[in-house]
């Protein structure tokens, strides 16, 4: 947990603080995407790494994702450690030969003489009126895939400690921001730190209930946490951080302590992380459990533009905390 | 290190030797191949393979024009290459038989090998796949400033591969060492090129200023000197270059593709043997000048046939990977 040393920013600063951290302390670092240096991206979470490490290691790349993820592939492969920026996650599309048939395989398929030290920056989430092409969360697929592994942080200290830890990995690493948080201020220190992949944060303890919920879900589990204690329910909220490596033990282990079981991730639920969760929690938690598990997510459609109908797509606090309600009631 | 440089800079013993050299690598892509199929048609091996057999002057031209620290990425029909760059053919067998001592610990098989310690950055079996590695390879290269090039091969199925265009586009604009070779052998699988190919393919590279040219790849020695020019030019910091490549595969278009009267006559391929066949042309020259007689041909091709025999006894005697070998490598550091 951070210290409060009473410095607060934005998850978009934290982002590009670690950025900022770890291209001056490895030179083998670079940034590369399209409108990341002087543009410092759409959503301006880069704004000045142009100015501080030059157009070679901030560098704008033509509108072509499979084409530079495929450069960075090979750059990680020969001792550089690029870090590439998806401007939507809906665009990781078109990197998906890249990133499954090549990033993914290549340390296996020559025997562990090849690495990929590269990290895909990336992001999810909907509510922004972007329509179907600009609002997908789409981490499910990349946690699909062997070799691959896959980052979701959900607050300002959590995002800079990952993404440390995510360029200092040797393995391809895809990181996934929720671009409706990255206004979202927390605490983060100024002093040096990072976050291990596979170490799951209880982000509220609780007794009554478990809600497992990642990236965008966290803050909208937490603002039901606290409409549920005021129904008498106590609720305990648990962030995986990193959906691979995942830290089975801490999920079960709270299963088995309160007996009862959401998960929420905003990727669809049929075939989802939600899905490999409650799977994993029946799995080890089969006989402490109350209730079936039950899945939150984004409904099975595409994201429409109208804001009552996207409103409609992904849980909110009061879905969660009448779902909570129902699942806690005693028959 | 080998420095590759112009032939006609060298004396008459080295460049005797150099080219006496090609042959032996041609012979030694030939007899692997040949072996490869006798391999599978015995149900001795897993599995399936791409036949290089035809095509040895474009790997062994390009590749000798190559240092040993500078890269290649290849394609499933890619025992050539990696032959061409320094690949061992015992450890290549014992990769295609699944075997532990392979290259990638039987990992990867024919259509993955890999090697750091000859710059193979690995067989593709995506077609075209391999384009953003080695364009990749080369912005390091550029980057750390270590001289090194990339030479990009691809068949020219990959043309209608898009990504392909994306990385010349970076490539061109960002001055990057790399060598995209366009191996033309004709065929798409099964479908000639022609059938599926607009336009000139040269345009294609000259489209992003990338410096095009055409070679015949039956004659290693036109291979060889185009080459040496374009990697030179490409380590000097001169720019991307794209090198089209005419070629023919002798063989279908995988080791089970027997029957191919379909998509290509029988005269054709017979046309090709007899008159184009790049070890005979390489043969007839040296002969014709007197760098080499019958006897010493004859000679190395003796010696290329026992390494082969070795390496498939040593492949085949060589163990498997243990069972529990399944989950490593997924992830390095583990």
């Amino acid at each position: 947990m951070p210290e409060n040393n009473g410095r607060e920013i934005t998850l978009g600063q934290a982002v590009r603080e670690a950025l900022a951290e770890e291209l001056r302390r490895d030179p083998r670092v670079l940034v590369m995407g399209e409108d990341i240096a002087e543009a410092g991206h759409p959503f301006k979470v880069l704004t000045g790494l142009v100015d501080e490490f030059g157009p070679d290691r901030v560098l704008d790349t033509p509108i072509s994702e499979a084409g530079f993820t495929g450069v960075a592939v090979g750059a990680a492969m020969t001792g550089l450690r690029p870090v590439v920026d998806i401007m939507f996650g809906d665009f990781v599309t078109l990197t998906m030969d890249q990133m499954v048939n090549q990033a993914a395989k290549v340390h296996y398929m020559s025997g562990g003489h090849w690495q990929v030290p590269m990290v895909m920056r990336t992001t999810l989430g909907a509510t922004r009126r972007s329509a179907a092409q600009h609002s997908q969360s789409l981490h499910a697929w990349f946690c699909h895939v062997p070799g691959l592994k896959v980052v979701m942080p959900s607050t300002p200290y959590d995002a800079k400690g990952l993404l440390k830890t995510a360029i200092r990995d040797d393995n391809p690493v895809v990181f996934f921001e929720d671009k409706m948080m990255y206004r979202l201020k927390g605490p983060v220190p100024e002093h040096e730190y990072t976050i291990p992949f596979g170490v799951a944060d209880i982000k509220r303890p609780g007794d009554d209930l478990t809600i497992v919920a990642t990236s965008s879900m966290v803050q909208v589990a937490l603002g039901a946490a606290d409409l549920l204690e005021k129904a008498g329910i106590s609720a305990e909220v648990i962030d995986p951080r990193t959906l691979w490596p995942l830290d089975e033990k801490t999920l079960i282990e709270s299963a088995q302590k309160t007996s009862r079981v959401i998960v929420m991730d905003e990727g669809y639920g049929r075939y989802g992380v939600g899905a490999e969760i409650a799977a994993l929690i029946q799995e080890g938690a089969f006989f402490y459990l109350e209730a079936p598990v039950k899945r939150m997510g984004a409904m099975h459609v595409p994201i429409p533009f109208s804001p009552p109908l996207e409103d409609a797509t992904v849980p909110t606090e009061q879905t969660v905390f009448e779902a909570a309600k129902e699942l806690c009631a005693k028959n | 290190m080998a420095t590759a440089v112009d032939p006609s800079q060298l004396d008459a013993q080295t460049q005797k030797e150099q080219w006496l050299g090609m042959y032996r690598r041609m012979m030694t892509i030939r007899l692997f191949e040949e072996q490869v199929n006798d391999l599978y048609t015995r149900a001795l091996m897993p599995g399936l393979a791409h036949l290089y057999i035809g095509e040895e002057a474009v790997a062994v031209g390009i590749c000798s024009a190559l240092r040993s620290d500078d890269y290649i990425t290849s394609t499933h029909r890619g025992h050539g290459h990696c032959l061409a760059k320094g690949a061992r053919p015992d450890r290549m067998f014992a990769e295609l038989l699944g075997k532990e001592a392979g290259y990638c610990k039987g990992k990867g098989g024919s259509m993955h090998i890999a090697d750091p310690a000859t710059g193979n950055l690995g067989a593709n079996a995506i077609v075209g796949g391999s384009a953003g590695i080695a364009t990749g390879a080369a912005f390091s290269a550029k980057r750390l400033g270590n001289g090194r090039v990339a030479v990009c091969f691809f068949g020219e199925g990959a043309l209608g591969q898009g990504s392909l265009y994306e990385v010349m586009n970076m490539a061109s604009l960002w001055k990057l060492p790399v060598i995209y070779v366009c191996e033309n052998n004709m065929y798409n699988e099964y479908t000639h090129f022609s059938e599926v190919t607009a336009g000139d393919i040269l345009e294609r590279g000259k489209a992003f200023g990338i410096q095009a040219e055409c070679v015949d790849g039956q004659d290693v020695r036109a291979v060889y000197a185009v080459a040496t020019r374009l990697v030179a030019r490409a380590r000097n910091g001169e720019g991307p270059a794209f090198l089209l490549v005419n070629t023919y595969r002798y063989f279908g278009h995988h080791v089970g593709d027997v029957s191919r009267d379909y998509y290509r006559s029988k005269q054709e391929e017979q046309q090709w043997k007899t008159e184009r066949d790049p070890v005979q042309i390489l043969a007839d020259w040296l002969i014709a000048q007197k760098l080499a007689d019958r006897a010493r041909l004859d000679q190395i091709q003796a010696e290329v046939k026992a390494e082969i025999d070795q390496a498939v006894q040593f492949a085949t005697a060589a163990p498997y990977p243990a069972a529990d070998k399944v989950q490593q490598d997924v992830y390095a550091g583990e």
